[in-house]
């Protein structure tokens, strides 16, 4: 049966002539007792972040094997009996010997050239010593020390100067933006490889022309990105609502947009370091690293390569820690990308 | 192609050129602000040493000397080598290790890609089983690890340990000899190609054109090859930089490793030595191969997608 309703009147007379009865509603499934919904406490960004951080394992043993080769770096060439640039020709080419490992045959330190024997029977050289007899335990972790020291200092100041240049050149915009474009661009289009050989080459090597020279080359990535998410942020209502009330380029810039971005500049700094690892390490492949008796992780893998047929542990051992290194630091970096924003996560 | 395009095409140009232009002017500056000169002679008078400067145009105005320069370039003429093969022209040196290099970047791209692209389907095919993990393992490894540090790993184990393969290049066996390094470069190859692929195939496998193929009925491996592969490789030139890159600094180190006579070895002894003409030589040769690939693919990226040619334009 139905209705047809035409007007006010028909509708209220409808309504007025309208009956609930018992057979038209049924009721099912009575709760007991009625259980209010809890209060989802609310989670903070960074809690987040954290949660997604800590359920990674590659992360967490990343950041794990990070700090261990931070605090060995800092700690062995403190403690331990050996300089790292004393020259002993007496205990050239030592293969590495490792206390328990001996016993079942492993670092036992018969793999170098001078042996174990006499006065230096009860000598433990970890690592073994290089072809001057330096002992490599004790280089590798100061070589560690050098390289972590070069890449952070690069990056730190790299985050800074790509922070400045992409938000003056993203918030300002027009001529500003477009004149700092092009120059990135061109800056961007010459090698990087061509630009640090060259600059080396000009200033004498050491461990601050290197520094500069990564600065040099890599602040361009930290810009672009800056920029990128400036550009996102800025047209988003609460910057609005700040430049509303009156509030200054310099503040909006710093104090709203700044702290917006943060996560990724976090991740692109964790991305940039294993780079810079990475360049300072091919410096000193091709010969224009940390000059001796400083070592880097680099220069120590160069110069046991010189003697890679008689004795390759001089350059396994320093790979194998760079290797590492640079694993541990690009985990870390997956793991906090993913947990700053779970929407790029891979697969 | 419309307008836009060749506009498009136009600006990448222009700012290909004003770069090559910058390098040219940088490389220039360097060999005049090098430490000393050819002519540091102290018997030489002020009047012989005014003939030797006339003789070598180094009396022109600074300006009219750098178009000298830019002259000489274009004509392949790099000077004449001062340390390492006393003065043979540099061009000579050049020339013959050209090919070497690049015959060594392109194999190992080559390799790389086709290894990665399959290990890419595969994992992307079988998710979470073992080939998954162990195409996610591999691309960390290979992203991470630089280059060289598997070349002298490989060394050690191939070369030294189980001698199977030379440790060094020898020209009468140059296929075995580039086994090692090639290896070595391919893997960040691969690693990228690999993760590239895998995520973009589980993308294209999920998309509707391919489950009305799959509807349809068409056979699984032409749905994979024919259909769904066509479509994920089309973006696989946005990992191109990076591997280019990535070549490169690796080839220049591993062919200093393995001693490969190319053009990073070359690059390495001309530090070493400080032969300065020879290194601004090899720099601007590496120059011109990266500025002409990142324009290749800029305009390839243009063509295919005219949406980031539009956000490039913009910003």
């Amino acid at each position: 049966m139905s209705y047809l309703v035409k007007n006010q009147a028909d509708l209220d007379q409808y309504l007025e002539n309208y009956h609930v009865l018992d057979q038209d509603y049924e009721l099912i499934d009575i709760p007991e007792r009625l259980e209010t919904e809890k209060a989802q406490p609310a989670s903070s960004f960074m809690k987040d972040v954290w949660t997604r951080f800590i359920a990674n394992k590659g992360a967490i043993i990343g950041a794990v094997i990070i700090l261990l080769f931070i605090v060995l770096s800092l700690v062995v060439p403190m403690v331990s009996k050996f300089d790292p640039n004393a020259v002993s020709t007496a205990q050239q080419s030592m293969g590495p010997r490792v206390p328990l490992l001996e016993s079942i045959g492993l670092f036992n330190g018969k793999t170098g050239i001078v042996q174990y024997e006499g006065e230096f029977a009860n000598m433990y050289h970890y690592f073994g010593t290089d072809t001057l007899g330096r002992d490599l335990w004790v280089r590798v972790w100061s070589g560690c020390q050098i390289s972590l020291f070069v890449a952070a200092t690069a990056v730190v100041v790299n985050v800074c100067i790509g922070i400045v240049y992409g938000m003056i050149s993203g918030y300002f915009g027009g001529i500003v933006d477009s004149v700092m474009q092009r120059f990135q661009e061109i800056v961007n289009s010459i090698p990087t490889l061509v630009v640090l050989t060259l600059l080396l080459i000009v200033m004498s090597p050491g461990l601050w022309s290197i520094i500069v020279a990564l600065i040099i080359t890599s602040w361009i990535g930290m810009a672009r990105i800056t920029r990128a998410q400036v550009l996102q942020i800025k047209e988003r209502e609460f910057i609005l609502a700040s430049k509303t009330l009156g509030a200054s380029g310099f503040f909006i810039i710093f104090k709203k947009i700044l702290p917006n971005i943060f996560g990724q500049i976090i991740i692109m700094a964790m991305f940039a370091i294993p780079n810079a690892i990475f360049y300072e390490a091919f410096l000193s492949m091709v010969g224009l690293g940390i000059p001796q008796p400083q070592a880097s992780l680099g220069s120590l893998i160069n110069d046991g390569f010189k003697s890679i047929l008689v004795t390759p542990f001089q350059t396994i051992i320093p790979c194998v820690v760079l290797g590492i290194l640079m694993l541990s630091f690009n985990l870390l970096a997956d793991g906090l990308r993913d947990a700053f924003d779970p929407k790029m996560k891979e697969g | 192609m419309d307008k836009s395009t060749w506009k498009y095409i136009g600006k990448r140009l222009l700012i290909s050129a004003v770069t090559l232009l910058v390098i040219i002017f940088v490389l220039f500056l360097m060999v005049r602000l090098m430490p000393g000169t050819p002519f540091n002679d102290e018997k030489l008078t002020e009047a012989q040493k005014a003939l030797i400067y006339k003789a070598y145009g180094l009396d022109k105005p600074l300006w009219e000397q750098f178009i000298i320069y830019l002259g000489n370039l274009f004509k392949g003429d790099f000077g004449i080598s001062f340390a390492i093969l006393k003065n043979a022209s540099v061009s000579d040196l050049v020339a013959p290790r050209i090919g070497i290099s690049f015959g060594l970047g392109i194999g190992a791209c080559f390799l790389g890609t086709i290894i990665g692209i399959l290990l890419g389907i595969v994992a992307a095919l079988n998710r979470n089983s073992f080939w998954d993990t162990f195409a996610t393992v591999l691309s960390v490894l290979g992203v991470s690890i630089p280059s060289f540090v598997f070349c002298l790993l490989l060394l050690v184990v191939l070369g030294v340990e189980i001698p199977v393969l030379p440790v060094l290049y020898s020209s009468s066996q140059p296929f075995k000899s580039a086994i090692i390094p090639m290896i070595a470069l391919s893997l960040s190859v691969i690693a990228n190609v690999a993760r590239f692929t895998r995520g973009e195939m589980i993308e294209v496998l999920g998309s509707e054109y391919i489950q009305l193929v799959e509807a349809k009925g068409v056979d699984r491996s032409q749905v994979i090859f024919k259909h769904a592969l066509r479509n994920c490789l089309i973006p696989v030139i946005t990992v191109l930089g990076p591997i280019i890159v990535n070549l490169m600094t690796g080839s220049m180190v591993i062919e200093k490793i393995c001693s490969i006579p190319g053009l990073g070895s070359l690059l390495v002894n001309a530090i070493t030595v400080r032969d300065y003409n020879v290194i601004v030589a090899v720099s601007f040769l590496y120059s011109i191969m990266y500025v002409g690939i990142m324009l290749l693919i800029d305009i390839l990226y243009g063509i295919i997608d005219p949406r980031i040619r539009l956000g490039k334009g913009n910003g």
